[in-house]
């Protein structure tokens, strides 16, 4: 931890795990749909199910999702202003096996037909981890400029990925890779020291046998 | 970043610097930030905590109705009666239930080092801006003196209430404030860490135990214990009292204290004060 983690963060109470963190994972899932988003399914699991009311979890996931930080001073009334931006929304539980005790999954659909279905908990100290993208186990916390890579299971698009960073002169931080099933549908989750050139990810986005392309750099909002 | 306080002394003996400015710099090796970068964003953690304190709405209540305007009764109290324990005191009184009721009432705060301790150092720390003529340099070197303590306690034992109980939040916010009560008094490093183990070992044991699983009760009267305490201490290490353990071990007690707590008295809200019929019914009434 960083003591800016120590002191830290600025944030709207009451919680930093329940509320701070739910902001944060509703502001990241909203960056990684990469459309506007006009509803979305969010539920709530374990600890989050049972004292999130309380917490302000659901104003804080709905906040996030219309793109509020966590020190927003908004995010209490952020019902009313999703319903000004057009954005439906509704709450269930779910009961996860094997999930942190602050776990969420976020059923998103976009303006333009992008969906998207995220699972991720809050750690504490606001604090996130994305679990899952659209079923298929991931782990990072979007702390450092990160891209994801969804691709057909086949040979040479790591090395693809990896040399065109190496190219653009961007370190890697860490590196993890997930498929559902040999020969079928692999994530690459690559943390990078650098920002990733915008140029380069459209690039990937052509290459054959990528499916699809996401990148978030929340350093740079 | 430093595995333990005796290290952060050591070094600053060996670099002959003070504390604040080994936390400093050690940070700006961490995040890869230039010094004046890491004293700007200390900078704004301090505005923010001045703000929080300003903007204390004495008509606010949280979601489930039991919190809101102590903090208030109490600045009335200091303004019509003489306090015993003294004015200055009485301010961190006060100061720290209101940042604890701000908290609960989804208002903006500094998490230090969590939300549900965030009353701590603003409690002492704005009254003592305003009363020794309003240097910010001191506090936010004090910040980092806060940071560098909280840090160390954050590796070696937690401070999650989930994982250490109250302890790991307001004893932690409440030695980080203490040692940094110390450097703005003028104490050396030595003092320092002891002000924070002191601190810290008054506390051990503490257990999270809040009704309903909020962030109400009983934390926000608990920064009042925690922000006393931390005067307390400092007082104590300024004195020339020394803690008989050694502060890092003081540390590592904490942490076992908090493994062998019972998962009812960490932040479960099934124990101690949530587990009283009056806790339960509070509960069964909001959800």
């Amino acid at each position: 931890m960083n003591i800016f983690d120590i002191l830290g963060p600025v944030m709207v109470g009451p919680s930093s795990s329940h509320t701070a963190g739910a902001v944060r994972i509703g502001y990241v899932a909203k960056c990684l749909l990469q459309d506007e988003l006009c509803n979305v399914k969010i539920l709530f699991h374990g600890s989050f199910a049972t004292t999130g009311i309380g917490h302000g979890t659901d104003r804080a996931v709905i906040a996030g999702l219309l793109g509020m930080h966590p020190d927003d001073m908004r995010i209490p009334d952020s019902f009313s202003y999703a319903q000004k931006a057009g954005l439906s929304f509704g709450f269930d539980q779910i009961d996860l096996r094997d999930a942190h005790p602050n776990t969420v999954i976020l059923e998103m659909e976009g303006r333009s037909g992008r969906n998207l279905k995220i699972q991720a908990s809050s750690l504490g100290g606001g604090r996130i981890m994305v679990n899952q993208i659209d079923g298929i186990d991931v782990n990072f916390n979007a702390e450092k400029p990160t891209l994801i890579v969804h691709n057909l299971d086949q040979p040479g698009h790591v090395a693809e990925v990896t040399s065109m960073l190496s190219h653009k002169c961007v370190n890697i931080a860490t590196m993890q890779l997930y498929r559902d099933k040999k020969g079928g549908y692999a994530v690459m989750v690559i943390e990078t020291d650098q920002a990733v050139p915008t140029d380069a990810i459209k690039w990937l986005e052509h290459l054959e046998g990528v499916i699809k392309v996401t990148y978030i750099n929340l350093e740079e909002d | 970043m430093f595995q333990s306080l005796q290290e952060i002394v050591e070094k600053c003996k060996k670099e002959e610097k003070e504390f604040w400015e080994v936390i400093l710099e050690d940070d700006t090796m961490e995040r890869g930030v230039e010094r004046s970068a890491s004293y700007a964003k200390m900078t704004d953690t301090w505005d923010a905590m001045l703000l929080a304190a300003a903007n204390y709405d004495k008509t606010q209540c949280s979601s489930s109705g039991l919190i809101g305007g102590d903090g208030n009764r109490m600045e009335e109290y200091l303004r019509t009666h003489e306090c015993l324990c003294g004015d200055f005191i009485g301010q961190v009184i006060a100061g720290a239930l209101q940042m604890g009721e701000s908290n609960a009432c989804m208002k903006r705060i500094v998490a230090a080092p969590t939300a549900g301790a965030c009353g701590v150092l603003p409690a002492i720390l704005v009254p003592y801006f305003k009363r020794n003529g309003r240097n910010s340099e001191y506090i936010i070197r004090s910040l980092y003196v806060a940071a560098g303590i909280g840090q160390v306690i954050a590796h070696r034992a937690s401070i999650s209430g989930a994982k250490g109980g109250c302890q790991a939040e307001i004893g932690s916010a409440s030695a980080m404030m203490a040692g940094a009560l110390v450097y703005l008094e003028g104490g050396n490093n030595d003092q320092i860490i002891h002000a924070a183990a002191m601190a810290l070992k008054n506390m051990l044991g503490l257990v999270c135990d809040p009704v309903a699983g909020l962030v109400e009760v009983p934390c926000v009267k608990r920064n009042v214990y925690g922000a006393v305490n931390a005067v307390a201490s400092a007082e104590m290490a300024m004195a020339g009292i020394k803690s008989r353990i050694p502060p890092d071990q003081v540390i590592d007690a904490m942490r076992e204290v908090g493994d062998k707590m019972d998962v009812s008295l960490k932040e479960t809200g099934l124990g101690g004060l949530a587990a009283t019929p009056f806790g339960k019914e509070i509960s069964k009434k909001i959800f």
